[in-house]
């Protein structure tokens, strides 16, 4: 993967959680993934296509999830709530967006709406050909990592742009 | 005042709701993406409107456009993640008035609710 794809994930996540949490993020040491199950099982999916394609997953525990969306929205609430999945959706929009706005440059790239899985174990489909880099992040709510899996599409003419998701059996 | 948000997320919706508040505005509607909102504007005639780019069904660049078809006075304020140089252009030719980039602070979001009624009241 392109390294100009990484920096502007973390520069987001620390732009978006310090200014609408107030919430500082550290970030660790990038590493590649192989393993198909997401880290945690908190899922924020946003895909994207256009000149870059590919996937990128804001994966958190659900415990880290629940003190960010209270943070967030100002209200505690359940995993099962459905507006705790509208909030980790936004912002994982948010942070997604916000980095295609600094590697785009004249790229045409479109971001999905997000999708949000809740669940033990969960896995999502990434193109095959496409790397997948993690970014673990820490914060005074709990640890989250952001997977990043995209590249150009001229570096990846066969890859399918949008992500997928499976649960476990 | 009545104001009307665009955004498929209602926590951003409740956020905004938060910041006009605070600006003493509580006259709102929502809408959750263009389609709920073309069909929510007639009844409601807004006098401003926060609208989001990227949702399902209609996005807020294709609302933008089918709303000034008739409507060609009432401020717009895109709300968005798209920073692009090209996508801000792109939606102000289509008639939106300012322009806000998320993440924002309430600061922001609140100065450029007053720059654009104030740029709007001084044209008029």
């Amino acid at each position: 993967m392109d390294p100009a794809f990484i920096t502007p994930f973390i520069a987001s996540i620390q732009n978006v959680f310090t200014t609408m949490m107030q919430l500082p993020v550290t970030i660790g040491d990038p590493r590649i993934k192989a393993e198909p199950a997401t880290t945690f099982d908190v899922s924020g999916i946003i895909g994207m296509s256009g000149d870059v394609v590919g996937s990128v997953v804001l994966s958190f525990p659900i415990s880290t999830a629940q003190r960010l969306v209270a943070l967030f929205t100002g209200t505690e609430m359940k995993h099962d709530n459905p507006d705790f999945a509208d909030a980790i959706g936004e912002l994982t929009n948010m942070i997604s967006g916000n980095a295609k706005g600094m590697f785009a440059g004249k790229k045409k790239v479109t971001i999905s709406c997000p999708s949000v899985i809740v669940g033990q174990n969960h896995t999502v489909q990434r193109p095959r050909d496409i790397p997948c880099i993690v970014i673990p992040c820490s914060t005074d709510c709990g640890d989250l990592v952001i997977e990043i899996a995209i590249q150009d599409r001229s570096a990846a003419p066969t890859a399918a742009a949008a992500a997928g998701a499976t649960a476990p059996q | 005042m009545k104001i009307m948000l665009i955004d498929d997320s209602k926590t951003m919706r409740n956020i905004q709701r938060s910041v006009l508040a605070q600006l003493g505005h509580t006259t709102i509607e929502e809408a959750c993406d263009g389609q709920d909102a073309l069909s929510k504007v007639g009844a409601f005639q807004p006098e401003l409107i926060l609208v989001d780019w990227n949702m399902p069904n209609m996005n807020g660049l294709e609302f933008v456009k089918a709303f000034r078809q008739s409507n060609k006075t009432t401020p717009l304020i895109m709300v968005t993640t798209e920073s692009e140089k090209a996508r801000v252009i792109e939606a102000i030719k289509a008639g939106v008035n300012n322009y806000v980039i998320k993440p924002f602070t309430p600061d922001l979001l609140s100065q450029r609710i007053n720059e654009t009624l104030s740029r709007l009241a001084k044209a008029a």
